[in-house]
């Protein structure tokens, strides 16, 4: 069912300075979902996509997009990929609508003004076609830039980091503009420092530290695995020891057995009962708390922890 | 082999488009440099000056005058086109678009040398407000003007690909094209130089240039019009191989 849309194996970049920034990357991205690759500053996450995209040369590895080799294809390859960088970098001088027709004509597309409207108004720029970009808030060349990127009707899309400095409200606009594309049956591979837009926008989660990938996985596999729920139950009496009803559960006491604490569960939502199981347990038995504080580890827990224990083990 | 005509075109018309949006700038100081040199050179002094080959002295410095400022503004025009984009990264979108070193040279480089052919007009209609000439062979002379225009915008574009700073961008034009533009003929003729210096300047290829064009104006020069264009040619073929070999290991474009 899943048809691969981009497969990188071996994929390698050493730069000149003998910075390795890919260090041996297979990944295979399917047609129609969005992948999000999260990695912290350094990893290779920009690099990885200068790989694809044509701004770095791999020093090894292959590359095949749409099914064929990139190196002997890529003229075809790369009218059907789009990119939207890290740097905001356009000519500032130029005038929305002037830089976003330039991109489809330099993708080798006939003018086609009506799409270059539909693309324009869909990011909330078409109020703004006449202005020149250096008129325009950060928010907005950002999504000049993404304007740009669409011109030319990619197949697969490349964002890094899209919603970098771009506040609250945009970024939710920036969801929806991804799931729009989404259903234009567009391929979005996206990096992001926030975990909770992977957690809220990806199919799939791929982790890259120092060059090599940590994990892939689905969002939601990768959540119950490795998710957890945490609960604490503050007393109204502390509790020298837990009567064995209660130590039946992966509870122990904290603050001074002032409250106790409730770890368990996969991020499927099981914990989440075992915490109501635990509060009739605690009625049963008779003892009496005053609060509940009930918390499913996030993406970004995960993302912290396994990269914890990377550390660790290299240490 | 293929060639995208639309990407091309799109380069070509956005760099045209850049240029005729400072055009007055971009126009107004080679025109009034050029415009002085002449004013100096042909009106004032030229009147005590004798014709050489027949040609009156401010008639006669026309040609290397034109060339003088074709090469300087080509060149830095063209380097800067690639430059500034390196500069400031909006090259990525070009190195991630199915465009490849032909689609690029004539997006850029025509347009470079479009711009030259506007300015190289701009500068002839200007010198006739002051001096009397006439051009004998028009048609070669436009051909000789298109050639020298590509061949440096190549080169240009060689040296916006070369140069990491501005400096580096400054430094050739000005270390080399200038000081070999005003020894290659363009005040004087090199036949009147006494040996060695006669043999010595026929190595400067600039003289090449400046003797070509001079003699599509005036039917006569240092050395002959073929000589001129073969040379001219073969300096664009050299510029055009260089760019093909950067494009196709990545220099200095892709990391
Ligand atoms: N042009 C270059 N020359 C040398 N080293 C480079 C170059 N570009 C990147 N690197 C190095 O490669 C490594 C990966 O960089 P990359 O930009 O891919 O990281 P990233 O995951 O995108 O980080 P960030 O989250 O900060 O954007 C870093 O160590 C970086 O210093
Ligand atoms: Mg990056």
């Amino acid at each position: 069912m899943s048809e691969p849309i981009l497969e990188l194996s071996g994929l390698t970049k050493q730069f000149g300075g003998g910075v390795k920034a890919l260090d041996d990357v297979d990944l295979t991205i399917n047609r129609g979902e969005i992948f999000a690759l999260l990695g912290p500053n350094g990893a290779g996450k920009t690099t990885l996509i200068g790989a694809v995209c044509g701004l770095v040369r791999p020093t090894g590895g292959t590359i095949r997009a749409f099914g064929e080799d990139l190196q002997g294809n890529w003229r075809q390859a790369r009218a059907r990929i789009g990119l939207v960088p890290q740097e905001i970098s356009t000519d500032m001088f130029e005038p929305v609508l002037h830089a976003v027709s330039y991109s489809r004509g330099l993708f080798g597309l006939a003018p086609n003004p009506a799409r270059i409207e539909e693309i324009l108004r869909s990011l909330s720029l078409w109020d703004k076609r006449d202005a020149r970009i250096m008129e325009l808030s950060g928010g907005m060349k950002r999504r000049v830039l993404i304007a740009k990127a669409m011109a030319h009707e990619p197949d697969l899309l490349f964002l890094d980091e899209p919603t970098a400095g771009v506040d609250v409200e945009l970024r939710k606009d920036m969801w929806h503009q991804i799931d729009a594309m989404r259903a234009r049956g567009v391929t979005v591979i996206l990096t992001t420092h926030y975990i909770e837009e992977a957690e809220e926008m990806a199919d799939r989660v791929g982790i890259i530290r120092g060059g090599k990938i940590l994990m892939v996985d689905q969002k939601d596999a990768m959540m119950a695995r490795l998710g957890r729920t945490e609960a604490h139950i503050a007393l109204a009496q502390p509790l020298d020891t837990l009567p064995p009803a209660i130590a039946a559960f992966s509870v122990e006491l904290e603050e001074g057995g002032r409250s106790i604490c409730y770890r368990g569960g996969d991020g499927t939502g099981k914990g989440r009962e075992e915490v109501a199981d635990l509060t009739k347990a605690l009625i049963a038995s008779g003892i009496d708390y005053i609060g509940i504080d009930v918390r499913e580890s996030s993406l970004e827990d995960i993302f912290v922890s396994l990269l914890g224990e990377e550390e660790e083990q290299a240490a | 082999m293929s060639f995208n005509a639309r990407s091309a075109w799109s380069i070509y018309h956005r760099e045209l488009w850049r240029f005729l949006r400072t055009a007055f700038q971009s126009v107004l100081a080679p025109v009034l440099t050029t415009a002085l040199y002449i004013l100096v050179f042909g009106s004032a002094i030229g009147d005590r000056m004798p014709e050489i080959n027949a040609v009156d002295y401010g008639a006669f410095i026309i040609p290397g005058l034109l060339m003088l400022t074709l090469l300087g503004e080509t060149t830095s025009n063209s380097s800067f086109g690639i430059y500034m984009p390196r500069f400031t990264g909006t090259i990525y979108e070009l190195l991630s678009a199915p465009v490849g070193v032909a689609e690029t040279l004539v997006g850029f480089v025509g347009a470079a040398a479009t711009k030259s052919l506007i300015l190289a007009a701009i500068i002839l209609l200007t010198a006739r407000i002051f001096i009397d000439y006439s051009i004998a062979h028009p048609f070669l002379a436009f051909i000789f003007i298109l050639l020298v225009a590509a061949a440096f915008s190549l080169f240009g574009f060689i040296l916006g690909i070369w140069a990491d700073s501005f400096e580096k961008l400054g430094i050739i034009p000005m270390l080399i094209l200038t000081p070999l533009t005003f020894l290659g003929g363009t005040f004087y003729s090199i036949a009147d130089l006494p040996e060695p210096w006669n043999s010595v300047a026929l190595l400067n290829p600039i003289v090449y240039l400046v003797s070509g064009l001079r003699w599509t104006f005036y039917g006569s020069a240092d050395v002959s019009i073929w000589v001129s264009l073969g040379i001219t040619l073969a300096f664009l073929i050299l510029c055009v191989a260089v760019i093909g070999y950067i494009f196709k290991t990545g220099w200095r474009l892709r990391d």
